[in-house]
């Protein structure tokens, strides 16, 4: 497997640099989006934005780089950038993933950052290509009013621009929002602007030179609640007499707009639909198939609000926090579980063998400031490599469990703002002899030995002095 | 089923003499052993299988919390600890006021098993400590009652011990709390003072003094053990039983012993200094006196020594007339005599409900009701009479100590309910004996009756049925035994008579002893009954009455388990949601909870060393609002919450125990009177309810809101509708109630309206200083 990933490495590198004399020889202008279309989806509190680009070359060179560009602010919040190009024609279309890659540009106006686009063809002059490019916000929507009561439904400020920032011109463009619900409370007008139900229309405009912008803001009402974990610690501990234990630790706060005053239990309870709407009651996790020995509990006990529904393709469990979560509210929880190792752990040639499991945080729509995915590998295992879709910092550490003597090898693997999208497989590596696994009960077995043989000697041993 | 056949096997194992057999048979009395100390251990576990693995009630909250501290900051930062979250703004010396024992021992079964890569939790270590040291006590009440009436009575006591439900009550899982090792401690001093009483061995009277230093670093309950061990020397000497061996085990006792307690810092001086301890030091002067007359009587003629009694008793009067002066006056010159509260209320079980209502408030201080007794020892109750007797043939030193044990600690267990647990080791002990003789006497008329040796019966048919009717009697009061030791016993019967063949003349006279076979076989079916009786009792408090963890309540309806976990969910809430530096007011029972579960600050605590401050809430808490939002307000309290249990008809809430808050509060601030919150003497929140009881904080935060779940606010725990329904609160704010309502927490509003004149004065002088540094700030261009 380490073949691949230095291949993939080498390939960034040309790649950077092929960048690199592109950007220098030949000018962005070359190329132009003749249509791009853009749906933004503010039903939750994760942003979803859509955005399809018709991409033209009019330059005279072939190209296989596009660039997206985003305003510092909004790079921040950003979680995950995909790009699709569309293959095969009319009605035999499929789908192509694309390489999609930070990038510095030298020249780039008001601190903008790029991300490049990296075509499997390269664009000969005159040709076009439609791209589908997806990317996730977090954090950005802002509450306001920032403090709400009980009974106040939650408004939220969206902030971005009805123009699409580009390096290109782009010739003709359209924005859709869409909101939760049809209480708008005020958005920006740039003409032509409508709005229909649950949806608004900034557009179609024409022919807009490269970097422009028009900032509008959005004030409308988002009651969905907005779990973030703030912190979550995923330890996978391998066993090799055949569990799996997963341990994972959050801390989960309300994202929205803070909680002000009074909170009445009888209006809460009383009330449900008009009292407390944007709170968060529970959460649902997806876990594997074939769990077991779920448990669900804090640092002062068990939490007895739980349930599990499980059956032959996944698990659900649905969690209650110990109280409803207001804005701001905060709640540290740990989930454990154990899966059957051989759903999960595969041997390829020679003793190495590779754990494939999902990397983000089980729970549906949360976001992730940092995620923390610990690996324990069996003690007496070697050579350890992760593979992960996507960049994430890796270190070594050593745990030490029951009655270990030289300690496990713990993989950590450390990644910020997370999407339920980074829910794909990550793959650790690594060499493993059986043997070891009887260490540890071959040790208490001689030690039980030594006791009763320390046992027998003391009874058959006269140590008086005097006789 | 398995222990006592082996039990039995090595009985009959042990009468052959054979060293080999002999062997077999001590294996198999440890295996017995071992097998009760599973038995001990896993009936104290129901708690953690039928709830889960967490800590019970109030004070183990403290001591897991002080064995946090002590796994994380060490033994030095220990002794030194200052705890600045609870008896805010006073604090409270934590390493120097806390009995440490429980505390290390948990520390260093968590820090071994931590050194030895088992990585537990330490909560896990301190829910599983009382398990492990009630498997600890078993064994320490075999060696107790070995040395008193031999190994069968031994292993029949520690069974006892094991499921007794007065010890389960205070040693379930998750209960970590000093009595839960303290009751080791106890049995086993007296085990070792029993056994170097038997033997004169100073081995044993050190470890015994050791054992005695670990009994005063566990639990209060050690001046106990200090008075009840110069008692006994003291009923030896007087009965002329003194030897050697008493003074060998008293002596060390009491210099090593003193000296050892008096390095436990929550001790320290006391250990010379109260009269408490007083007792043991005039016996030891006894003792040494007797010892000393002994040794001259040995040595001088009888003329030389009647002489010299005469000359040393003149002085030494003298002597004795003017120390006993000096310390007479030394103990009168302090208040309470030099004795402590609670040993006071001891003695005079009227003085707490007199001086101390916070003593009397505590309902584990109350005297006990009779049910009680039967619940928390069942049949052993009624083994103890024939336990006595049975250590009255004959009385040895060590039989007169377990008469004397089981006496005093008859008396104290009348006092406290709590002291139940000191009286226990000492029933099991005797009821061991009881049963253990009981069987034996059985078995052996049954051996008896079998048909080779039938023709000696006939001799001695009428005497013998004359006996076998007292022994009938005798018997079936002490039936409470189970199943398992008769067979034991009867092997026992079996040795005994082996070893008794070879005198005809002995044999003949056991004959005597003999009962008639049908009352014999009757007697001991009885007895099998009643201790499968009190095994049945013992499973059933274990499991159902004594091990629900009272953090969490739950109950079982129409097949579903209903749990209310509202305890914790506020708990948990405070520890999120509020500041970590904000103070949170309640009564005193929820302060070691709160600061161990919330982590936030507290005004007061279950350790209720200041009896003003208490008073300083309880008033607070009777007080009407603004009276208590200043209280409050001078405390810094930001968080007040109160317990109410009419919504779901919980009976141990606070409205339930606010009359002891207004006595308590009352006691120390004479605004407050008892009378004028009970109409016509009794105590009520409904309408006829005096209209201070419906204007008092506790009532408001209580019911606030209350009429808006039903309707009606009818109170399900005083089954009735309340007095006032509608009323608004001005100081306060509701901030967070659990979800049945169990806690309810509020917030002390801000006091801008009484003092807005003072910030709007003070605003143009904090803006211009906002001002003036944001100019000097603008001066600086690179800022």
């Amino acid at each position: 497997m380490e073949a691949p990933i230095r291949a993939t490495h080498i390939l960034g590198f040309a790649l950077f640099f092929l960048l690199f004399f592109v950007c220098r020889s030949s000018p962005l202008h070359d190329l132009l989006i003749s249509s791009a279309e853009r749906r933004i989806d503010l039903t939750s509190h994760i942003v979803k934005v859509y955005l399809t680009l018709k991409v033209e070359n009019a330059g005279s060179s072939p190209t296989s780089e596009i660039l997206l560009a985003f305003p510092p602010t909004q790079v921040d919040h950003l979680a995950t950038v995909e790009a699709l190009v569309t293959k095969g024609k009319r009605k035999k279309t499929t789908l192509v993933r694309l390489d999609v890659k930070p990038t510095e540009l030298p020249d780039a106006p008001n601190g903008t950052k790029y991300f490049t686009i990296y075509l499997a063809n390269p664009l000969n002059s005159g040709e076009s290509t439609t791209l589908e490019v997806l990317y996730l916000f977090t954090h950005s929507l802002e509450p306001f009013p920032a403090e709400i009561g009980q009974s106040e439904s939650q408004l939220v400020y969206y902030r971005d621009s009805a123009l699409i920032l580009s390096p290109y011109h782009i010739k003709q463009q359209t924005t859709f929002i869409k909101t939760p619900s049809t209480k708008v409370e005020s958005f920006t007008r740039v003409e032509p602007t409508n709005r229909a139900g649950t949806e608004m229309k900034y557009g179609p405009y024409e022919d807009h030179p490269p970097y422009s912008s028009s900032p509008i803001l959005i004030h409308f009402e988002n009651n969905s609640p907005f779990p973030v974990v703030e912190e979550l610690v995923r330890e996978v501990e391998i066993s090799h007499w055949g569990n799996l234990q997963v341990t994972e630790q959050y801390t989960l706060v309300h994202g929205g707009a803070r909680h002000k005053g009074v909170f009445s239990r009888v209006e809460y309870q009383s009330r449900p639909t008009l009292s407390g709407t944007s709170s968060l009651r529970y959460l649902l996790a997806r876990l594997p198939p074939r769990v077991h020995s779920v448990y669900y509990r804090d640092e002062i006990g068990n939490i007895s609000s739980s349930h599990l529904r499980t059956d032959s393709r996944k698990s659900e469990l649905e969690i209650e926090p110990r109280y409803p979560l207001f804005g701001g509210w905060k709640a540290t929880f740990i989930i454990g579980y154990g899966l059957p190792l051989q759903d999960f752990l595969f041997e390829s040639s020679d003793d190495r063998r590779y754990l494939n499991f999902t990397f983000g945080c089980p729970l549906l729509e949360t976001v992730v400031d940092k995620l923390t995915v610990k690996v324990v590998l069996p003690e007496g295992s070697k050579d350890p490599s992760a593979v992960v879709p996507f960049p994430v910092e890796q270190h070594l550490e050593t745990k030490y469990s029951y009655l270990d003597v030289v300690g496990r090898t713990v993989v950590v693997m450390e990644k910020k703002n997370l999407v339920p999208s980074h829910n794909s497989h990550f793959q650790v590596h690594y060499t493993f002899k059986p043997i070891f696994m009887l260490a540890e009960p071959l040790m208490l077995a001689s030690a039980f030995f030594l006791f009763f043989v320390a046992c027998v000697a003391y009874l058959h041993i006269d140590l008086s002095i005097r006789k | 089923m398995s222990a006592k056949e082996s039990s039995n096997a090595a009985l009959r194992y042990l009468n052959t003499g054979n060293t080999l057999q002999h062997a077999f048979g001590d294996v198999l009395s440890y295996f017995i052993l071992l097998l009760i100390g599973i038995l001990a251990f896993s009936i104290r576990i129901f708690s953690v299988i039928k709830y889960e693995s967490v800590i019970h009630e109030f004070d183990p909250y403290f001591n897991y919390r002080v064995t946090q501290f002590l796994t994380k900051k060490g033994i030095y930062e220990f002794w030194n600890w200052f705890d600045d979250r609870t008896w805010y703004p006073l604090g409270r010396v934590i390493g120097g006021t806390v009995y440490p024992g429980l505390t290390l021992t948990a520390g260093s079964i968590w820090w071994l098993l931590n050194s030895l890569n088992i990585p537990l939790s330490v909560e896990t270590a301190c829910v599983f400590t009382a398990p492990i040291f009630s498997a600890l006590a078993s064994w320490a009440t075999y060696l107790l009652t070995k040395e008193v009436k031999g190994a069968g009575a031994g292993l029949t006591a520690a069974f006892l011990l094991a499921m007794v439900p007065s010890y389960i009550s205070r040693s379930v899982a998750g209960s970590y709390d000093n009595e839960a090792v303290a009751i080791f401690a106890l049995i086993f001093t007296f085990g070792l003072y029993i056994k170097t009483l038997n033997t004169g061995s100073l081995f044993y009277a050190t470890l015994n003094s050791l054992a005695y230093f670990y009994m005063v670093c566990s639990w209060g309950g050690y001046t106990f053990i200090i008075n009840l061990i110069p008692m006994h020397v003291l009923l030896c000497v007087i009965t002329g039983r003194y030897s050697s061996r008493l003074y060998i085990a008293y002596a060390p006792l009491v210099v090593l012993g003193t000296l050892l307690a008096a390095s436990v810092p929550v001790v320290g001086f006391n250990a010379v200094m109260t009269s408490e301890h007083f007792a043991s030091f005039l016996v030891f002067i006894i003792i040494q006196v007797v010892a000393f007359v002994y040794y001259i009587k040995g040595i001088l003629s009888p003329k030389m020594f009647k002489v010299a009694v005469t000359l040393v008793v003149s002085v030494g009067l003298a002597v004795c007339c003017a120390v006993v002066a000096v310390l007479i006056a030394l103990v009168a010159s302090s208040p309470t005599k030099g004795w402590s509260g609670r040993s006071l209320s001891l003695l005079d079980p009227t003085y707490a409900s007199k001086y101390i209502p916070i003593i009397a408030s505590v309902s584990e201080h109350q005297p006990p009701t009779w049910p009680s007794y039967f619940m928390d020892i069942n049949v052993l109750a009624f083994l103890v009479p024939a336990g006595i007797i049975a250590c009255f043939l004959p009385l040895s030193d060590a039989s007169s100590f377990v008469v004397l044990y089981i006496a005093t600690s008859a008396y104290f267990s009348g006092v406290m309910v709590r002291l139940m647990l000191v009286l226990a080791p000492a029933a099991c002990s005797t009821s061991g004996i009881a049963l253990s003789e009981a069987f034996d006497v059985f078995t052996r008329s049954i051996k008896f009756q079998l048909p080779g040796v039938s023709k000696a019966e006939i001799d001695v048919g009428e005497t013998s049925s004359a006996i076998a009717e007292e022994q009938n009697v005798a018997g079936k009061t002490e039936k409470p035994e189970e199943t398992s030791k008769d067979r034991p016993s009867r092997k026992k019967k079996k040795e005994r008579e082996h070893e008794e063949k070879p005198t005809k003349a002995k044999a003949e006279k056991k004959r005597l002893l003999a009962l008639p076979l049908v009352a014999t076989v009757v007697s001991l079916l009885l007895l099998v009954f009643l201790g499968a009786f009190y095994v049945l009792h013992c499973v059933w408090a274990a499991a159902e009455a004594y091990s629900a963890p009272s953090v969490v309540l739950s109950y079982r309806a129409h097949g579903r388990l209903h749990v209310f976990d509202d305890f914790r969910e506020a708990y948990a809430w405070l520890r999120h949601n509020t500041d970590v530096n904000d103070k949170v007011a309640s009564w005193w029972d929820y302060g070691y909870q709160t600061t161990a579960m919330a982590n936030r600050t507290v005004i007061v605590d279950n350790n209720t060393w200041n009896n003003t401050h208490i008073a300083t809430v309880g008033t607070a808490m009777s007080s009407p609002e603004r009276a208590a939002w200043d209280i409050f307000h001078s405390l810094d309290v930001k968080y007040v919450f109160v317990i109410f249990g009419g919504l779901i008809g919980y009976p141990s809430d606070d409205i339930n125990k606010f009359l002891w808050m207004v006595r308590i509060g009352g006691g120390v601030f004479p605004h407050i009177k008892e009378a004028d919150y009970l109409k016509d003497g009794s105590y009520r929140i409904d309408s006829q309810a005096t209209p201070t009881m419906l204007n008092c904080l506790m009532y408001k935060l209580s019911y606030y809101r209350f009429v808006e779940t039903d309707g009606k606010a009818y109170d399900k725990v005083r089954r009735t509708e309340i007095g006032k329904k509608y009323f608004k609160l001005t100081h306060f704010e509701e901030v967070f109630t659990t979800h049945h309502w169990m806690v309810r927490i509020y917030k002390l509003k801000p006091p801008k309206n009484m003092i807005r004149g003072k910030t709007k004065k003070s605003k143009p002088k904090t803006s211009s200083r906002s001002s003036s540094r944001s100019g000097t700030k603008k001066k600086n261009p690179w800022h």
